[in-house]
């Protein structure tokens, strides 16, 4: 059985296509007060730019290649772990005074529906 | 089954498991009752996709395969340098300086999908024009992004305080960017049509970065500093596109998932700041915003008028209800404490308290949101714009604090200001309105504000942390009157 992965023409396209909108869907729902560490959230996801560093580093075969790859990989761990490290702890600071919330009475705003239903 | 064929199968399913974990987390984020679990389900995806990258030794080409030690030594210091230096410094960084600390991060993922673009380029395989034409396209939106970043890092820290105006500036821009294509598509051609199958010369690919690393200076220079929120989310969203099509060089559906649901993201979040400060995303990049000082103009009637802290306090003490207005003056005092420890005071003496956020308040939409939180204020006394702008007219005491256009009523009424429909925060609506200001300077976008000279406000000038700390004590002394 053959798990080698080939994107091509139209398939690429398909996925772009979902994913973009996967995104845009997300996002749309979340509260304004959340957007500073969604904004270091989606920062800490293209992160994930580290696995095709890390590709084209373990392909290189000239040292140029290699100090270039390196440097994607460099780059791309520091993308990835700082973005981890700063969304973490915006986020652990968000806490409610333990009290009833009480903005379910603004129930027609996205906002309050998401504040509540968690 | 061959080792390649399991090496390929463990990674294709690590990654389709972070894709998903991506996108789960994400949505996590949209309460912030959840949203700690959400980065965290987000962390564990990109743990396995990187722990699984190990896996491609098994799958690489006859060239590589003698430098493969050499290779995997150095992708393990890289990892843990890279991530060690940045993890350290994320957890070291003061919750002031996340905007710019965001920044660098984003210019880091800029840079690392330009540099894959540079691997396959500098590489020996000659790829098809559509691959070519993706790579050059990810490494000129990846190094625009990284180098952008940096500037936004510089102006955001106060390194350039600046903005680096010319005549004639967004034509010469237009111009490199123009060069840095044409570059590009030489690129394309040579590759086409050299007959001896050599991959472009480096000094043509040295020249195309050049010139795109250059754009993202030269595009970011003019930007004021007030606009550096939208700036960055502009980045974050070229590098999840950049990410997003070097993915598709490398025939990874998960970068291709991450990145575009990033650069979707992105862009919808660029979007609604560009709207709550009613401007579009091209007057922003492109238009020389708040750089000429004004003085105050005629038509604005009365005076500043000063009042003192502690009597600002007490007269607080003795409403029913207060909306209190934080801005970036606030965080830069340090004074979000302090600020806290007073609204308990009033709250103990049943005062109705409630914050009122702007959603470009801060130098990144909803920092203030998350320095309140670090200073323990409970996020259901945090209210935005929409959800409290009608409670002005009924509210005793607006109290701004270091903010300033963002409660600026010309954005309302005056055409020929430059934030005229911009929505603001009514404070001049309450019935008694104070504004704790370091001094009589103008706000970041530099104009005057007609709120200050209104008959119901007062100033109260100091630092704010200082100013906080004088109204503690003024409302304790009562306190101690009382009992005594």
């Amino acid at each position: 059985m053959d798990f080698s992965i080939h994107v091509t023409g139209f398939v690429a396209l398909y996925i772009f296509m979902l994913a973009g909108f996967a995104g845009w869907v997300i996002i749309g729902h979340v509260p304004a007060i959340l957007h500073t560490p969604l904004m270091s959230g989606s920062n800490f996801v293209h992160g994930i730019v580290v696995v095709g560093g890390m590709f084209a580093l373990l392909n290189a075969s000239t040292v140029q290649q290699q100090v270039i790859g390196f440097f994607a990989v460099l780059l791309g761990a520091g993308n990835a772990a700082g973005g981890y490290a700063v969304t973490g702890r915006m986020l652990a600071m968000f806490q409610t005074s333990g009290r009833k919330i009480h903005h379910a009475k603004h129930s027609h705003h996205a906002k309050a529906r998401h504040l509540t239903k968690g | 089954m061959t080792t390649t064929g399991i090496a390929q199968l463990i990674i294709g399913a690590t990654d389709i498991a972070a894709a998903f974990l991506f996108m789960y987390g994400l949505k996590r984020m949209s309460s912030p009752v959840t949203a700690p679990s959400g980065i965290f389900v987000a962390g564990i995806g990109m743990l396995v996709a990187v722990l699984a990258s190990f896996l491609y030794v098994f799958d690489v080409g006859a060239a590589a395969k003698p430098h493969l030690m050499v290779n995997v030594g150095l992708g393990v210091v890289a990892l843990i340098v890279g991530g060690g230096v940045a993890w350290w410094a994320g957890k070291k960084v003061a919750m002031t300086a996340m905007p710019q600390m965001v920044a660098v991060y984003n210019g880091m993922g800029g840079g690392a999908a330009g540099a894959i673009a540079a691997v396959e380029l500098f590489g020996s395989k000659l790829p098809g024009t559509t691959q070519l034409v993706v790579t050059l396209l990810g490494a000129l939106i990846g190094s625009i992004s990284l180098s952008g970043s940096l500037i936004a890092w510089a102006k955001l820290e106060g390194v350039i305080k600046k903005p680096l105006r010319v005549p004639g500036q967004q034509y010469f821009n237009l111009f490199v960017l123009l060069g840095t294509l044409a570059v590009a598509g030489y690129v394309v051609y040579v590759s086409k049509e050299a007959s001896s199958q050599l991959p472009p010369t480096p000094q043509l690919i040295y020249l195309f970065f050049g010139c795109a690393l250059i754009y993202g200076v030269l595009m970011t220079l003019p930007i004021g500093g007030a606009d550096m929120p939208v700036v960055i989310s502009i980045y974050n969203a070229a590098t999840g596109l950049a990410v997003g099509l070097e993915g598709f060089v490398l025939e990874n559906p998960a970068l291709m998932i991450a990145g575009m649901v990033v650069g979707a993201a992105g862009t919808l979040l660029t979007l609604l700041m560009a709207q709550a400060m009613n401007r579009s995303v091209a007057n922003v990049l492109f238009t020389n915003f708040g750089g000429a000082s004004k003085h105050k103009p005629s038509h604005i009637k009365g005076s500043l008028k000063p009042a003192a802290a502690a009597d600002a306090g007490i007269f607080m003490r003795y409403s029913k209800s207060v909306i209190i207005i934080p801005g970036y003056g606030l965080a830069a005092a340090q004074g979000q404490q302090k600020l806290y420890e007073f609204v308990k005071l009033l709250q103990a003496a049943g005062v109705s308290i409630k914050f009122a956020i702007h959603p470009v308040a801060g130098r990144m939409p909803g920092q203030m949101d998350v320095l309140l939180a670090e200073a323990g204020v409970p996020y259901d006394l945090i209210f935005q714009l929409d959800d409290i702008n009608d409670e002005f007219k009924t509210t005793a005491v607006a109290l701004v604090i270091g903010a300033n256009d963002v409660v600026n009523p010309a954005a309302r009424t005056d055409k020929s200001s430059p934030i005229f429909g911009m929505p603001i925060l009514n404070a001049d609506q309450a019935k008694q309105v104070y504004v704790v200001k370091r001094g009589q300077g103008k706000g970041y976008a530099d104009i005057v504000n007609a709120l200050f000279y209104a008959d119901n406000c007062n100033m109260v000038y100091g630092d704010a942390a200082a100013v906080m700390t004088t109204m503690i004590e003024a409302v304790r002394g009562l306190g101690a009157k009382a009992a005594a």
